[in-house]
């Protein structure tokens, strides 16, 4: 293999349970995003845009349909001959049992040999679950210009909510000296953003070494204050555009919904900074003589017939007549009947809703199994489910599969409960 | 692989005005984001046939531009693959292609190099969409000679096209090149199967005599010779050749029935990825029966036209019955109605465009105003 100045190692087998039933059937970074565009297509389309051309793709939970999405590359032009996309899932090894990528540092070490094959001087470390546009070619300059060991990107948060981050404590130089894990008294408001830029050798070392003292050898637990204890050099290269980490449901409808603004935060329509995605076909989205639509992404193929106000929706969906989208993210091939009222709704894939449905009504009573993940108001609907015409349910739902009139008491769900149906899993 | 597909792209029609200046009629961009020969090109890949060449020649830049990867249709690069072809200069050739025949037999080495038995060849300009298996089944089983795809088009105005008169049998009879008094209402479509090694035998009679044309010096000259039959398509079928047309055909996409048969259900109709993100329908957006291009930014008004993509219209802006073409950026409060406007027009604040119905009004590529 030719040889790579720098690789990159993007961490994509999350689960990210706390997306509820969005991540059933999918890993975290194949969850839709900003209508069109899929989670991991932010730091896969980073990397092409700042000329990282070998991107290693760690998958481990519900990998199918990010494996399908990936592909070989094509719409990141990562389709090449020397480096390009390649998967690395967990596997057996010689004379041994399998293991799973159980830390995030672990999953490195199980690819070495990878790694190895195009005898990197540096590797990047990324993570498939934030909403980023980032310079990594940057960050490189700024990691050799330092002489660094590591280089960690960090975001200056509000202090007071530097409690929920890892929180890098650097001198005036942004050499850091400590890394605190979710420090109840912060030091510091400088946040790790999980990407890092380790020099290959060192980092290799690191992994040999702690890789038997722990079994769930990670980054930020393990290999970063080992690098301190060490005395290497460890710098925090500050960002300072748009980041988010889209981990909850609230979270996560928050940062779509942030994009329909008029000047939204994190600009998609840079001509030089393209995001891309992949998509099986791309044909023009429809808008009728009768619909309205007002502070709405609209994606490809969508037809709309309705009425759709500060919503998005994904690719090649359908809003019949009569229909009113509010506040909500409708992903791909969803077909909304006539007459339908959304209010405050993640639709996921594949969803078929029947006419004259009434989502999102009532109080806002935190869902009854699981309240910690469901108490913003907002109603799931998993992927490929599909709702019977004609009833009303509320807030907090969750509804999972082909239901029918008899799952519905007196044609109403009431706002907390959950239709879970155990069915086949169409992908 | 029976067939291996050629497509005729070098055509340019002067009926066309303007839009033309810039490109050949294949490469016109129609539905918001498809180009004319999208149409052919999915068609061939999605009937199984792996080896296509498009033969380009007038203004071919943004076609060369348009097919700078075959990835986007799904050809393959070993044993099939998409070649194109413009003129060139070498030591036998000096001369621009004389015409669609020599076009062909200038590029000979791409027929004699394929194995397929048949060779489908279509213009570039057609928007429909159909399994070419249909004719070529048809052709196998007709044990024609060549076989012309063909339309009844009653009632509409046939001046321009190839007209054809019929037997019983299906066979041709009759074929006349833009008649002033048709005899039938039946048209050519510009589509035809031949076996391949007939074809490479008729051209290397017919080019050596100084003729050139496909339709004229073979399947007019040749119709009593050989057995040329019709094969009747009945499906949706529209093809570039004036402004009216073009306009037309851009507003036939704002048919549910149109865009169901052409876009929605498989097999897709592709073209190359612009990677543009959803459209953008701010506050101020009144979109009416309208088709919109990805990347496209909506701040005012617009009803029953075509926009392509990274079309921006401004706040209180009003477009109605017009085709906007990619890149355009209609400023505040202008006014446009009846009208096409080229690739990357500006219109600063407050202008106002109006065409007639039947006469839309053309604004050129690049043009600000």
């Amino acid at each position: 293999m030719r040889k790579k100045e720098m690789l990159a190692m993007l961490l994509a087998g999350g689960q990210g349970s706390r997306l509820g039933v969005l991540t059933k059937n999918k890993a975290k970074p194949a969850v839709t995003f900003g209508g069109k565009y899929r989670i991991i297509d932010f730091p896969m389309s980073n990397c092409i845009n700042s000329g990282v051309d070998t991107v290693g793709v760690l998958t481990q939970y519900q990998p199918l349909q990010l494996n399908r999405h990936i592909g070989i590359g094509i719409p990141w032009d990562l389709d090449r001959k020397n480096g390009g996309v390649t998967i690395l899932a967990p596997h057996v090894k010689d004379g041994e049992e399998g293991h799973w990528y159980s830390g995030t540092a672990n999953a490195i070490y199980q690819n070495i040999n990878f790694i190895d094959t195009y005898n990197p001087i540096y590797v990047l470390v990324l993570s498939g679950d934030h909403i980023y546009k980032m310079d990594y070619a940057r960050m490189l300059r700024f990691h050799k210009k330092n002489n660094c060991d590591a280089t960690i990107a960090v975001l200056e948060v509000p202090i007071e909510e530097a409690n929920r981050f890892g929180i890098m404590n650097a001198d005036e130089n942004d050499k850091i000296y400590e890394f605190e894990e979710k420090p109840p008294n912060p030091k510091s408001n400088l946040a790790s953003m999980g990407i890092y830029i380790f020099t290959w050798d060192k980092l290799r070392a690191a992994l040999i070494e702690a890789n038997n003292q722990y079994e769930d050898l990670d980054f930020g637990k393990h290999i970063i204050p080992m690098f301190l204890d060490e005395g290497e050099a460890l710098y925090a290269y500050r960002f300072k555009d748009y980041w988010k980490d889209v981990g909850t449901i609230e979270s996560y409808w928050t940062a779509n919904m942030e994009l329909i603004k008029t000047m939204p935060e994190f600009n998609l329509y840079e001509e030089q900074t393209k995001i891309y995605t992949s998509a099986d076909h791309q044909p023009p989205q429809f808008t009728g003589a009768d619909a309205d639509v007002k502070r709405s992404l609209v994606s490809e193929g969508c037809e709309v017939f309705g009425s759709v106000y500060d919503s998005t929706l994904g690719p090649d969906v359908i809003i019949e007549s009569g229909a009113v989208i509010r506040d909500s993210i409708i992903m791909a091939n969803c077909v909304i009947g006539e007459n339908t009222v959304i209010d405050r709704c993640i639709i996921d894939e594949n969803c078929t809703i029947g006419a004259n449905v009434k989502i999102g009504m009532g109080e806002n009573v935190p869902n009854k199994r699981k309240p910690k993940i469901y108490d913003t108001g907002i109603t799931v609907i998993a992927e490929n489910s599909i709702i019977p015409d004609d009833v009303v349910i509320g807030k907090n739902c969750v509804i999972c599969g082909n239901t029918t009139m008899e799952h519905y008491e007196n044609a109403r769900l009431e706002s907390g409960d959950t239709i879970e149906l155990d069915g086949e899993v169409i992908l | 692989m029976r067939a291996a597909g050629i497509i005729l792209a070098g055509g340019n029609n002067d009926r066309l005005k303007e839009l033309t200046e810039a490109r050949a009629t294949s490469a016109m961009p129609v539905g918001s984001c498809y180009r004319a020969i999208d149409f052919s090109l999915s068609n061939m890949s999605n009937s199984g046939i792996k080896k296509v060449a498009v033969i380009t020649q007038y203004n071919s830049r943004s076609l060369h531009d348009h097919l700078n990867s075959s990835k986007w249709w799904d050809f393959g690069s070993k044993t099939g693959g998409m070649f194109v072809f413009a003129p060139f200069l070498s030591k036998d050739s000096n001369s621009w292609f004389r015409g669609t025949a020599d076009s062909i037999y200038q590029n000979i080495s791409f027929l004699k190099r394929s194995n397929e038995e048949y060779v489908l060849i279509t213009s570039g300009d057609g928007i429909y969409k159909m399994d070419y298996n249909d004719i070529i089944d048809f052709h196998v089983e007709k044990e024609a000679d060549i076989t012309i795809m063909c339309k009844d088009v009653a009632g509409m105005d046939v001046r321009n096209f190839g007209v054809v008169k019929m037997d019983d049998d299906g066979k041709i009879v009759e074929f006349e090149e833009k008649p002033l008094e048709a005899f039938s209402s039946t048209i050519s479509l510009g589509i035809y199967v031949i076996r391949r090694e007939l074809l490479i035998e008729l051209l290397e009679t017919i080019i050596p005599e100084g003729r050139y044309d496909l339709v004229r010096d073979i399947i007019v000259r040749y119709r009593k010779q050989l057995k040329v039959c019709c094969f009747m398509y009945d499906g949706y079928w529209a093809s570039i050749n004036s402004i009216e047309s073009y306009y037309n055909i851009n507003m036939d996409f704002l048919r549910r029935d149109v865009r169901n048969l052409l876009f929605a259900k498989e097999p897709y109709i592709e073209t190359k990825s612009k990677d543009e993100p959803p459209a953008k329908y701010n506050t101020g957006s009144e979109v009416k029966n309208c088709l919109v291009g990805s990347g496209a930014i909506i701040d005012g008004l617009a009803e029953n036209s075509v926009l392509f993509r990274r079309v921006r219209i401004g706040e209180k802006a009003q477009v109605r019955n017009s085709v906007i073409m990619e890149g355009c950026n209609i400023g505040h409060g202008c006014v446009v109605e009846y009208a096409i406007l080229d690739k990357d027009v500006t219109l600063s604040g407050n202008v106002e465009i109006k065409g007639e119905p039947h006469s839309p009004k053309i604004i050129k590529k690049n043009t600000i105003l």
